[in-house]
């Protein structure tokens, strides 16, 4: 090996170590010059390439090659390093406190009875029930009288009702003046429906009773339909909604459009049925009126009671999604106070 | 109705049911149980499904005692000293009660006074404080005499509010006995469905237990009647209509004197809600509560004196101008439609309401006459309607009574008159029984009740449940023929009346055992509801755009609404469907504008919110000529005020709402819906400021309505600085109008050319009109055109404008060279120049 090949490689040492101290962008220049630069071993070995003997050159040409090649990789990873780490310090500095609070973008919310609607709805249009819906503004007639409820009769104290100035026109006290409006549209069809809508009684304006509410009613007509099939639509209804778990019990109960009448109770789904301030200690919770169809009803709406028979149910809304939401004021659904409908 | 556990127990045997299980029986029979009250008894152990009240009486601590002396306090006027005897021996307790002042000074009772009495360390209720306190007794001394125990008024065990004098028991009463032995009670309250009125009575109530339990019923016996005879001398009878007065009867007893009932009775009616008086008024009120059917005594002495000789009972309408005052003191206006019981000189009571306070029995009466009579229910809820009294026998015959019951009543009243107020029963009953009524008889097989039901009962099965109801049931073949007992005239006939029976029979044998069954029918034809579902689809793009869904009440009133116009003066007299018996007077009517909703809600929200963006969808309610109902009009409200954005921790608010944030929503809206050709026209609006309010239309059609709120408008409501920006739409537009299927536009692949130009126009050109005009003359390489600029300057010339727009070429076929670009500009510089005059501004000049 010639001397100068030993140098040289020296020299790809002796740079690769001076490498190591170098901190700074600044440092690396003195590097440059003094490995690579014009007085550098590398470039005088070049500049001296002509003075050499003709076997000599290609075997020293091909050495300084090694080690300039080897030097410059060594100066790329130190200046791409030296880089990483500036930034580094750059990206520490710029650190976001993440605790800090988001900028809230504006969204609306559906109001939770049109959640709860909705609900239903999915529920009622995966059993094949579509939806109904009749005038909040009602006759007397398909109010009461097509109801089975005639003037004077003692069931209609049940409701209390806001009379228009209009003779014979009420603010309807139920969704139930739909059911002969459907029957009347739909004879001599099946009808499976569910009636939505705004309801509206003369009570008292308190956390717990309200002037209007929603209900939702349920009317299946058809031949061979039984108090057995209104059992079971309206279990599949509360596991549905209640969980799968859900038990439910029927009551005898009065409602002039339907005989026999019942009332339908749910386990309470805050407690278990153990007890609590929802259910008040019973362990059950009210959840909707059903029964079988008058024959009156049904005649009003045009089918033979002879040949047909049909089960209608029906629910308020609002108390059912005060309990689910724990709301302590019923009030707050209508007075849509911002404060109350973010929380949706 | 409270029906007290002790008196159910003399119509049937409830050994072995428990206080809990009976609450329960009642519910599902029917008879929901809203409470049960405890009187001196425990309450029972487990995990109990009803709500209990009321108080136990400690076996050791309250027990029947006699007081056998009765000595005045030696510090104290309206104090006595009582000798007692409690079982154990004599003690001595002092005492307030007004009731022992008879016997001071009397020496050894003859006949020693028998009391409820609660020993040292008795838990009971404060007969001091109102409502129910509970206490603890403890030694005391009352001006120098010590107190340890107690005799008790009815309020401090829990039994009525009494507590003026201490409870006298009946003589009968064995000393020494634990008090709740003696007289403890369950009261269990049941809601009375208005289909089961004929249960607003004990043996009502006690006929279902026997339905339920299958424990036989016993009824109780009256004296014995025939018509006619000796009281046909002392009083005449009249029924004018029997229509209205299907039957009346008249009973009488003889040499009574007022004295109070036995204390059992007292009791009874107390924990039944009524407050005995005498034993007269407590035997009419005592079989009232027994079999449901009212009944009302006059002094006969009283009527004869009236009438200056033997009276006549009469029953017909008022007479117009007739007047009565009745017991409570009320006089109602009377008219020819309100039934009267009258004599010969005028009115005696109200039929089945409510007695006149002349005639009625009283402290000195010796001749009680009864009443026990049938009224037309229809006719009687007519007078109801009218006076609003109520009343124990008006609630009762307004939910129609059987006719037999006025014969059964007035024997059990008469026999309880002799008892307990003494004298004799006069021989003889007067009956007019000019509508007798004919109990229905109806025949049903096992398959009709599958029909209703889904559940097989066996004929012999529901038979039973019927007899046990009180029907008389009869097996032919394949059917039973029940007829309806002469208790009840709900029962119908025909298929109602078959339908009648199911109830009864299901509702006995139990809801829960009919087997739930799913469905089986076939589904009718699936029409579907576009309507809602295209209303859901307005909920969800609103709510995607940001607004907040609201729910509206229908109730509101004029003067409210009139708040939309300036001075809250509206224009006209606007038709309302208006209410007879409104809530509040701010509830008067049915909203006729969403508009006025939206305000409100605005208003009310703004305090708590800097910005808010709200809408509703909801009927307003508009009335039509010549139609009985009004329309119910849907609309859709959006309000927007304040800041859209929310400020936060190093962001300022931005700037409140303007026009074009409404109008922002409005498209955003429309493009969701997929509405095809809507255009936006400057027009005027009284609610509106004059220079911000567009109407929106489709063609000739105009969708709604927005704009910011007139400053003076504004004024009527409490907002702040800030516009308040209110759109409405007619929402069936919006539906019918609205696209849920469109045609998807195609996505090119090759690159698209931006370039901007703007054109100066006069200010009278609107810019929707040469958008327009833009898109025509670019011809379909034109794919977009935003304007982004719009520029007034002295340099453009006076009354001049300059419009910029951002306009992309693109095609689907090639990647589009200047010269393409070229053209289309030339094309579009050449025509806005023709039609609108526009000047091409000099590239440099735009941006
Ligand atoms: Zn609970």
């Amino acid at each position: 090996m010639l001397e100068i090949e030993g140098k040289l490689q020296a020299e790809l040492a002796r740079g690769i170590e001076a490498l190591q101290t170098v901190a700074k962008v600044e440092s690396l220049e003195a590097w440059k010059q003094e490995f690579l630069g014009k007085s550098s071993l590398v470039m005088q070995t070049y500049g001296s390439m002509g003075k050499l003997a003709k076997e000599e050159r290609p075997v020293i040409g091909k050495a300084v090659n090694q080690v300039k090649v080897g030097l410059e990789a060594a100066l790329a990873e130190k200046e791409e390093g030296i880089k990483t780490a500036s930034q580094q310090e750059t990206f520490t500095k710029e650190t976001l406190d993440v605790t800090l609070p988001g900028r809230t973008p504006r969204r609306g919310r559906i109001h939770p009875l049109h959640l709860t609607l909705r609900q239903i709805y999915q529920i009622f249009g995966d059993m094949g029930f579509q939806i109904y819906r009749s005038p909040e503004v009602e006759t007397d007639d398909y109010n009461f009288t097509f109801l089975n409820i005639p003037p004077y009769h003692p069931a209609r104290d049940m409701w209390d009702t806001f009379y228009t100035e209009k003779e014979g026109v009420v603010l309807r006290t139920h969704t139930s003046p739909g059911q002969v409006r459907v029957m009347r549209e739909r004879v001599p069809e099946n009808i499976r429906v569910i009636l939505p809508g705004t309801t509206m009684r003369y009570e008292q304006l308190t956390a717990r009773s309200e002037i209007e509410f929603i209900q939702v009613e349920l009317l299946v007509v058809g031949k061979g339909i039984t108090f057995a099939d209104m059992r079971g639509t309206l279990n599949d209804f509360a596991r549905r909604t209640f969980g799968e778990n859900a038990r439910t019990r029927l009551r005898p109960s009065f409602f002039p459009f339907t005989e026999p009448s019942a009332e339908m109770d749910v386990q309470c789904f805050v407690c278990g049925g153990e007890g609590c301030g929802v259910c008040k200690g019973t362990g059950w919770l009210e959840i909707l009126g059903c029964g079988m169809v008058h024959p009156t009803v049904l005649r009003y709406g045009g089918y033979d009671p002879a040949v047909y028979s049909g089960f209608a149910a029906g629910m308020g809304i609002d108390r059912s999604t005060l309990m689910r939401y724990h709301i302590d004021d019923i009030r707050h659904f209508r007075n849509n106070d911002i404060r109350f409908l973010e929380q949706f | 109705m409270k029906a007290p556990l002790s008196w159910l127990k003399d119509y049937i045997d409830l050994d072995g049911v428990g206080i809990e299980e009976l609450a329960n029986l009642l519910t599902n029979v029917g008879l929901e149980v809203e409470s049960v009250q405890l009187v001196g008894v425990e309450k029972p152990e487990g995990k109990l499904k009803n709500k209990y009240f009321g108080l136990s009486w400690d076996k050791e601590k309250f027990v029947v005692a006699e007081v056998v002396e009765v000595n005045q306090h030696p510090n104290a006027d309206r104090l006595t000293l009582c000798e007692l005897n409690d079982g154990t021996g004599i003690t001595t307790v002092l005492t307030g009660a007004p009731n022992l002042f008879p016997y001071l000074g009397k020496g050894r009772l003859e006949k020693p006074l028998k009391v409820a009495y609660a020993r040292e360390g008795s838990t009971l209720y404060d007969g001091h404080q109102p409502g129910q306190v509970m206490t603890k007794l403890k030694k005391t001394t009352i001006r120098g005499i010590d107190s340890r125990s107690m005799i008790c008024s009815e309020k401090e065990l829990g039994i009525s509010e009494e507590h003026e004098g201490i409870i006298e028991l009946d003589a009968d009463a064995p000393v020494g006995m634990p008090l709740v032995n003696y007289m403890g009670d369950v009261v269990y309250e049941v809601a009375i469905l208005p289909n089961m009125a004929r249960d607003a009575s004990i043996l009502g109530i006690a006929r279902e237990l026997s339905a339920v339990t299958g424990r036989p019923l016993c009824l109780p016996e009256g004296v014995a009647m025939e018509k006619g005879g000796a009281i046909a001398e002392k009083v005449g009878l009249e029924v004018r209509d029997a229509e209205l007065n299907p039957r009346f009867m008249l009973g009488m007893v003889e040499g009574t004197h007022a004295r109070k009932s036995p204390y059992w009775v007292q009791r009874r009616l107390s924990l039944a809600g009524m407050r005995p008086i005498d034993a007269l008024v407590d035997a009419t009120n005592y079989t009232m509560l027994e079999i449901g059917q009212p009944l009302h005594a006059f002094d006969y002495d009283l009527l004869r004196e009236r009438s200056g000789g033997k009276p006549t009972i009469i029953t017909r309408t008022a007479y117009a101008g007739e007047k009565i005052t009745l017991l409570d003191g009320s006089e109602p206006q009377l008219d020819p439609q309100i039934e009267l019981v009258t004599d010969t000189v005028g009115p005696l009571s109200i039929a089945g309401v409510m007695g006149g306070g002349e005639t009625g029995v009283h402290a000195g009466t010796r001749s009680p006459l009864v009443e026990s009579a049938n009224w037309n229910f229809i006719n009687l809820r007519k007078t109801l309607s009218k006076t609003h009294i109520n009343s124990e026998a008006a609630y009762r015959f307004s939910r129609d009574v059987h006719p037999a019951l006025a014969e059964t009543a007035l024997g059990l009243c008469l026999k309880r008159v002799r008892e307990w107020g003494g004298g004799e029963v006069v021989q003889g009953v007067l009956d007019e029984y000019g509508k007798p009524y004919e109990d229905t008889v109806n025949r049903i097989s096992a398959q009709d009740i599958a029909d209703v039901l889904g559940q097989e009962i066996s004929l012999e099965e529901s038979t039973q449940i019927l007899e046990r109801l009180g029907f008389t049931c009869l097996i032919e073949g394949s059917e039973m023929v029940a007829k309806s007992p002469a208790t009840r005239t709900d029962i119908e006939t025909g298929i109602i009346g078959q339908r009648n029976l199911v109830e009864e029979i299901s509702r006995v044998y139990g809801y829960e055992r009919i087997a739930p069954k799913r469905l089986s029918d076939e589904l009718p034809p699936q029409i579907g509801n576009p309507g809602l579902e295209a209303e859901e689809r307005i909920r969800d793009i609103m709510v995607s755009i940001g607004l907040q869904d609201t729910l509206a009440y229908r109730q509101t009133s004029p003067e409210r609404e009139a708040r939309l116009f300036i001075g809250r003066k509206a224009p006209e007299a606007l038709a309302y469907v208006r209410l007879k018996n409104p809530i509040t007077p701010e509830r008067t009517a049915m909203r006729r504008s969403a508009m006025a909703t939206m305000l409100e809600l605005l208003e009310y929200n703004a305090k708590f919110r800097p910005g808010l963006a709200l809408f509703e969808l909801g009927p307003v309610f508009l009335p039509v000529a010549d139609e009985v109902l009004p329309h119910e009009a849907l609309r859709l409200s959006i309000g927007l005020t304040g800041a859209w954005d929310v400020a936060s921790w190093d962001r300022p608010q931005s700037k409140a709402m303007d026009f074009f944030d409404l109008k922002g929503v409005v498209e955003g809206l429309l493009d969701g819906l997929h509405l095809e050709g809507v255009k936006f026209q400057a027009t005027g609006h009284p609610s509106f400021h004059p220079g911000k309010c567009a109407e929106v239309r489709v063609g000739e059609e105009v969708l709604g309505v927005m704009g910011e709120l007139h400053p003076q408008v504004k004024k009527n409501y409490a907002f702040g600085q800030d516009a308040v920006l209110v759109a409405e739409f007619d929402g069936e537009a919006l539906v019918r109008l609205s696209n849920a299927v469109f045609t998807n536009k195609a996505i090119s692949s090759y690159p698209a050319m931006v370039e901007d130009i703007a054109l100066i126009v006069d200010e009278s050109v609107p810019a929707e009109d040469l958008e327009a005009l833009i898109w025509q003359a670019g011809g379909k390489l034109l794919v977009d055109v935003k304007l982004f600029d719009v520029y007034r300057d002295a340099r453009l010339g006076d009354g001049k404008k300059s419009l910029a727009y951002q306009l992309t070429y693109q095609a689907f076929d090639r990647t589009l060279n200047d010269k393409d670009a070229l053209n289309i500009r030339n094309r579009i510089v050449k025509q806005t120049k023709n039609t609108f005059g526009a000047v091409l501004r000099s590239q440099q000049e735009i941006r």
